[in-house]
């Protein structure tokens, strides 16, 4: 039985605690929280014990892991401080607010051999798990483009009273909502060397963006296209989508769906044809021990508690690979605060009437 | 308004029981009004552009209606006040017809909660503001009267739109349902059971993703002989705990299942997927939904072929 303490009650810590208090080889030994009417009711209606002070906890109880879902400006302290005691910690997304921070984390657990892993629990979804098979095996040939999006209905006006509509305790649309499709970009085409024309803007907020777009560098010549925005209410709720581009076909998957266009001169594999194949989320997800909100959200807790019984299984989201999607969100904070770059038409002669050619200059823009 | 009158049911008469106490054995479902599909976000999305127009939905619920169907089990959506009105304005029109309100619509709380924080979105959605602010002011601790308030006000708030119309059922969403199991909030159960029972007259119903769990924590409730949605399908599509759990509490427990999910969005043929439910001992009810008036005749016809 695995000794946990649950850190954080707001929406995701609660869903959490919900679900791996079901688990059948967890058990939730305490629960912390700033805000007493919640550990009041969850004292009295469920004999939880609780504490309104994360060290006086770790003082208290004895534990084996920690899931903390604080806001995220509190997670670089309470990670550091639970690694320290020797503990394994599942923490929410994103991982810190500097990418120094999350490297660094990620270095301290991998000394202390403690299990850690980050809650994007994309990387647990049926069709994005089917579509970085394919791309592991090479299905749509050499990648030249992944296009990341996500868009859904948060903010419809200018007013938000809580911390995620305060960008420096690590709200906004950048760290809530795009973080899940570019940490899903890296997943399939890996790590970014750079980025470029990066747009963070206002819908409605006003303290922090509502939308994020930005063209994204990666290595061997992929190139990323990032579109999201959090103030759009012709969505029901928040929908990602990753498209990746290949010379043998592509792939677009969402929560829903996988859609495979294969060439005929694509490799052969088993259940795809050449043209379209679609398979649903139905037929590519695994039964949980306990459904909430998603599959995949019971998924990530079982691959924490798994990897904390057997060290051999293979990691998904360790600090290591958060911390590659938090270098990213800081390049695109630095990339939008240095302000456009464009190519204006002065720039072009107008007696030329093909377009003046322009220098590649990937990284070195503004160093 | 829609200037149409419903058919009338030219297939074998409307699908009510006899015995009062017992459920339609169809229900229909308001998914695809509102872009719900969890097979596929283009299918959902032209279902919203298309359902957009309530006279869409009106046209597809009187095709229903024209099939037999009696019952709408539906979210508490904004949009449904829309259809509870044109029920209300036309008692004759649809005469014998239902809601199964089913609440909270989440995706409302949830976004609510993103921006506002959870006491925020409480107060939001109180209808006295005031209360709850005045309760934590200070910061004391919610009693369990006060608990017991919240989660009726709660439930009142949602009932609101449905006064003058039948709610013989009234469900809490599998979200809410399953977070409260997962937490052992169990008390929860009984308190929502009691002001439903008290105040609406109508039988408490609850929609989980869990039922063989679930069962348990009803019965630690005191909630005897419950009422419960869960999927229940062929290839076990969001059956937690799996088939065969789920076909045994069918079998040995006292409960009545509703069955929703039968067809695991799509995914199993219609006459394979109802072959197989109506193999099950114990299903009360199905809910199904369809946007199409032939979609809706062909699983109707399934269903009184099954039964006979």
């Amino acid at each position: 039985m695995i000794r946990l303490g649950v850190v954080g009650l707001g929406k995701m810590g609660l869903s959490h605690l919900s679900m791996i208090r079901a688990h059948p080889e967890v058990s939730v030994e305490a629960v912390v929280d700033s805000a007493g009417y919640i550990l009041g009711v969850l004292s009295k209606y469920t004999g939880l014990k609780t504490f309104t002070d994360f060290e006086k906890m770790l003082d208290s109880v004895e534990l084996d892991a920690v899931l903390i879902a604080t806001p995220t400006r509190f997670h670089a302290a309470m990670v550091r401080t639970a690694l320290e005691r020797g503990l394994h910690v599942f923490c929410e997304k994103p991982l810190t607010l500097t990418a120094a921070e999350s490297a660094e984390l990620s270095g301290i657990a991998a000394v202390r051999g403690l299990v850690t892993q980050v809650g994007y629990h994309n990387r647990f979804v049926g069709t994005f798990r089917e579509a970085k098979r394919l791309l592991e095996a090479d299905a749509i040939g050499r990648i030249t483009h992944v296009q990341a999006e996500s868009y859904g209905p948060v903010v419809l006006k200018a007013k938000g009273t809580t911390w995620r509509s305060k960008r420096t305790e690590g709200g906004g649309c950048l760290y809530d909502y795009a973080a899940h499709p570019l940490d899903l970009a890296t997943w399939f085409v890996g790590d970014a060397l750079g980025v470029g024309g990066t747009i963070l803007g206002s819908v409605f907020s006003e303290n922090t963006e509502d939308e994020v777009y930005s063209t994204i560098y990666f290595a061997d010549g992929v190139s990323g296209q990032l579109s999201v925005n959090w103030s759009d209410e012709s969505y029901r709720k928040m929908t990602t989508r990753v498209s990746v581009f290949g010379t043998q076909g592509k792939i677009i998957a969402d929560r829903q769906e996988i859609q495979v266009y294969l060439r005929s001169t694509a490799p052969e594999l088993d259940g795809y044809a050449p043209g379209w194949t679609i398979k649903s989320t139905t037929e590519l997800t695994d039964e949980v021990w306990f459904y909430l909100r998603g599959e995949e959200y019971s998924a990530q807790l079982d691959h924490f508690v798994q990897r904390i019984h057997d060290p051999a299984v293979a990691p998904t989201n360790d600090f290591a690979s958060a911390a590659i999607t938090d270098r990213i969100i800081e390049l695109l904070t630095v990339d939008a605060a240095a302000g456009a770059s464009t190519t204006a038409p002065s720039s072009v002669p107008a007696t030329t009437s093909a377009p003046a050619p322009r220098r590649r200059n990937l990284l070195g823009r503004r160093s | 308004m829609s200037t149409t009158t419903p058919r009338t049911s030219d297939s074998g008469g409307p699908l009510t029981t006899p015995e009062t106490a017992k459920l339609d054995r169809v229900l229909f479902g308001d998914n695809q009004f509102f872009g719900i599909n969890h097979r596929s976000e283009e299918k959902a999305r032209e279902q919203a552009m298309r359902f957009q127009d309530l006279d869409a939905i009106m046209a597809v619920i009187d095709d229903a209606y024209a099939s037999g169907i009696r019952t709408l089990m539906c979210t508490t959506h904004d949009r449904i006040a829309d259809v509870v009105e044109r029920v209300r304005a036309e008692p004759e029109r649809y005469d014998g017809f239902s809601f199964f309100p089913c609440m909270p619509y989440a995706h409302k709380y949830a976004d609510a909660v993103t921006e506002s924080g959870i006491l925020g979105a409480l107060n939001r959605f109180m209808p006295d503001e005031g209360m709850l602010n005045a309760m934590m002011r200070g910061g004391r601790s919610l009693a369990k009267k006060d608990i017991e308030g919240i989660i009726t006000l709660l439930v009142d708030a949602e009932m609101a739109g449905f006064a003058g119309v039948r709610t013989p059922v009234v469900w809490l969403q599998n979200v809410v349902v399953d977070l409260l199991l997962g937490l052992g909030f169990t008390d929860a159960f009984a308190i929502f059971a009691n002001h439903v029972r008290s105040r609406y007259n109508a039988e408490p119903g609850f929609i989980t993703m869990n039922l063989p769990m679930l069962l348990d924590h009803l019965d630690s409730a005191g909630i005897d002989n419950p009422l419960v949605c869960s999927n229940i399908n062929k290839i076990g599509f969001r059956m937690s705990g799996g088939v065969e759990a789920y076909q045994a509490a069918l079998a040995e427990r006292p409960f009545r299942a509703v069955a929703m999910s039968v067809f695991a969005s799509g995914a199993i043929p219609p006459r394979e997927a109802l072959e197989w439910i109506y193999a099950q001992p114990g299903i009360e009810s199905i809910v199904f939904g369809a946007s199409s008036r032939s979609h809706i005749e062909s699983t109707v016809a399934l269903v009184r072929e099954f039964e006979r």
